[in-house]
């Protein structure tokens, strides 16, 4: 087993007496692929928002590659960071959205250099070939001049693939990457994934998608009432669950 | 003769004809509806424009050889710069103090947040008239402005009338009056921006400041130009105003010539001529601005009035080709 990459520990989060998150561990190692299924309003999207600071936990803490996220330990006190170094924690992670959330004022290319170049002061020049490369590789070198409205939304969310590796990143998070594709376009978004995933990307992904966690995750993770129900290699949790909660949600999304 | 019915689109009534009783589609004509009210109403809207312009022309009272010797004379000139300066300084004075007053408003700091919900109160509920006439009697109100300790001992101290002056009251009064409205529409166009672009901006780790700079008020732009196209035009007739406090600006000056001359239509005119020129200079220059921020808003930006006109006058066989063709 490879190092520990994301680590989360104990973490619970409560929108005001709503508790979305009961307790939450999970562990993933360097270089894997981690797959969170689990229904709707299961705290899967809020788990994977903690781990980039998106949203402040209530307790618990989450590290990324032995680095506390969002807070300094002191003692037995954790400090919460100001936000200038939460966005720089956050420049080692990458975030793919539903909706992409592309800045639809940039062109491509603009879209892809902004982060490296304000955030990791790269010099711009670098910035833009770091963004030719990585537009080229998920099939896009010939947009670097659209705007985001002008691409269907397979090739938005393949720029936002993109953008979020123009900061080389130590872990990709994916919410939900194909749910806001129409069909046809969901398989070109799960190639580009497929393709990390056989680079040795670690990632963790939120999806509804059983075939591409079958085939690409070496965990999956089931979710379900804000707790992780079980988890392990896809042969086990999808073929054989153990939990009758499991069971009941596979035999409904299959 | 086959009956024109036949003609009508399927679905409709003519469905179950038979269409061998169809015409050749080439050779039936499509006569339009009539519209004879439409017509008779343009008619007698043109009678009336006509008599107003002909009323214009002929009528003596509008003395337009006084307006011609007025117009473009060094004193009214002189005026409009004057105008143009004030509305200048407020708006941009107006506009960056309005912005920091809408981010302090849309802040977490509820006591920045006050602070800006009380200006913006007092502010808009205080007529500009009253205010200016506050600032045109400042040192009644402070006599000399000084810089210290609060509260404590003041080292540098300058009377204050002195410091400011008229002009300067003006556009103090001015600049205030138009931020708190100004705060109120880049708030609005602040809160028109999707969440999402907050999120994405702070998941990239893009500096705070940078965020605002680079990705929300180029997006904001787009909900704050029309209102703000209309707040500078107002700002612009809002400067005949300050006429109250004996500046030379427009207004101020064609009352001064008016009240020497006597003349009163004809000034009056100069006055709203130089109005309507310097509005509709404004109104062009809004419209660049905001087709400048649509960038990527359209799948393909609409074209300028003149690569319009180009358009219309180019056959429709050679396309003109127009920016929004990247592909």
């Amino acid at each position: 087993m490879s190092d520990v990459m994301v680590d989360v520990h104990g973490v619970h989060k409560n929108f005001g007496p709503l508790e979305v998150l009961r307790g939450v561990d999970l562990q993933v190692h360097a270089g894997e692929v981690t797959v969170i299924l689990g229904p709707s309003g299961s705290g899967k999207s809020t788990l994977l928002r903690t781990i980039n600071h998106l949203e402040k936990v209530n307790r618990g803490w989450i590290s990324i590659d032995g680095e506390l996220i969002g807070y300094r330990r002191a003692g037995d006190k954790l400090h919460e960071l100001k936000e200038k170094d939460v966005l720089r924690q956050r420049t080692h992670i990458g975030f793919v959205f539903q909706n992409f959330n592309l800045f639809p004022h940039l062109t491509v290319l603009e879209n892809l250099v902004e982060s490296p170049v304000s955030a990791l002061r790269r010099p711009r020049k670098e910035a833009e070939d770091t963004a030719r490369r990585l537009l080229d590789r998920v099939g896009l070198a010939d947009k670097t001049d659209a705007y985001p409205r002008q691409l269907s939304g397979g090739q938005q969310q393949r720029v936002a693939i993109a953008r979020a590796l123009a900061l080389s990143p130590k872990v990709l998070l994916f919410d939900e990457p194909t749910s806001a594709l129409d069909p046809e376009l969901v398989g070109e978004v799960l190639d580009v994934i497929k393709d990390l995933a056989r680079s040795g990307t670690t990632m963790v992904v939120v999806t509804h998608e059983i075939g591409f966690a079958r085939e690409v995750a070496d965990t999956v993770v089931f979710m379900d009432d804000g707790v992780v129900v079980e988890q392990g290699p896809p042969a086990a949790v999808l073929d054989d669950p153990r939990h009758e909660r499991t069971r009941a949600f596979l035999s409904k999304v299959l | 003769m086959p009956s024109l019915m036949d003609t009508a689109p399927p679905g409709g009534t003519a469905v179950g004809a038979n269409p061998k009783n169809l015409p050749d589609p080439a050779s039936v004509q499509i006569v339009p509806a009539r519209h004879y009210a439409r017509w008779a109403a343009a008619v007698a809207v043109v009678v009336l424009l006509a008599q107003f312009a002909h009323g214009l022309a002929t009528n003596p009272v509008w003395e337009w050889g006084v307006f011609g010797e007025y117009v473009l004379s060094e004193t009214i000139v002189d005026a409009v710069w004057v105008t143009l300066q004030l509305t200048a300084y407020a708006t941009v004075l107006g506009f960056l103090l309005g912005t920091v007053l809408a981010f302090m408003r849309l802040s977490r700091s509820p006591v920045l947040q006050s602070v800006a919900w009380t200006y913006i109160w007092i502010f808009r509920s205080i007529p500009m008239i009253v205010q200016l006439v506050f600032w045109f009697n400042l040192s009644a109100l402070y006599e000399e402005l000084g810089v210290g300790i609060p509260f404590g001992p003041v080292f540098w101290s300058v009377d204050s009338n002195s410091l400011i002056g008229t002009i300067g009251a003006a556009i103090i009064g001015l600049t205030l009056h138009q931020a708190a409205y100004a705060a109120e529409i880049v708030r609005g166009g602040v809160l028109s921006v999707d969440h999402g672009q907050f999120e994405a901006a702070a998941a990239l780790g893009i500096p705070r400041l940078r965020q605002i700079r680079r990705i929300v008020l180029p997006q904001a732009m787009r909900a704050i130009l029309p209102t703000a196209g209309n707040e500078i035009i107002g700002l612009l007739k809002g400067t005949s105003v300050v006429y109250v406090m004996a500046i030379g600006e427009l207004f101020y000056q064609v009352q001064v010539v008016y009240g020497r001359t006597g003349r009163v239509i004809p000034l009056l005119l100069v006055a709203t001529a130089w109005y309507v020129v310097l509005t509709s200079v404004l109104s062009v220059a809004q419209y660049y601005v905001e087709r400048h921020y649509a960038r990527g808003a359209n799948r393909t930006p609409p074209p300028t009035p003149l690569q319009r006109v180009r358009r219309f006058c180019t056959p429709a066989h050679l396309p003109a080709k127009s920016p929004g063709d990247t592909r």
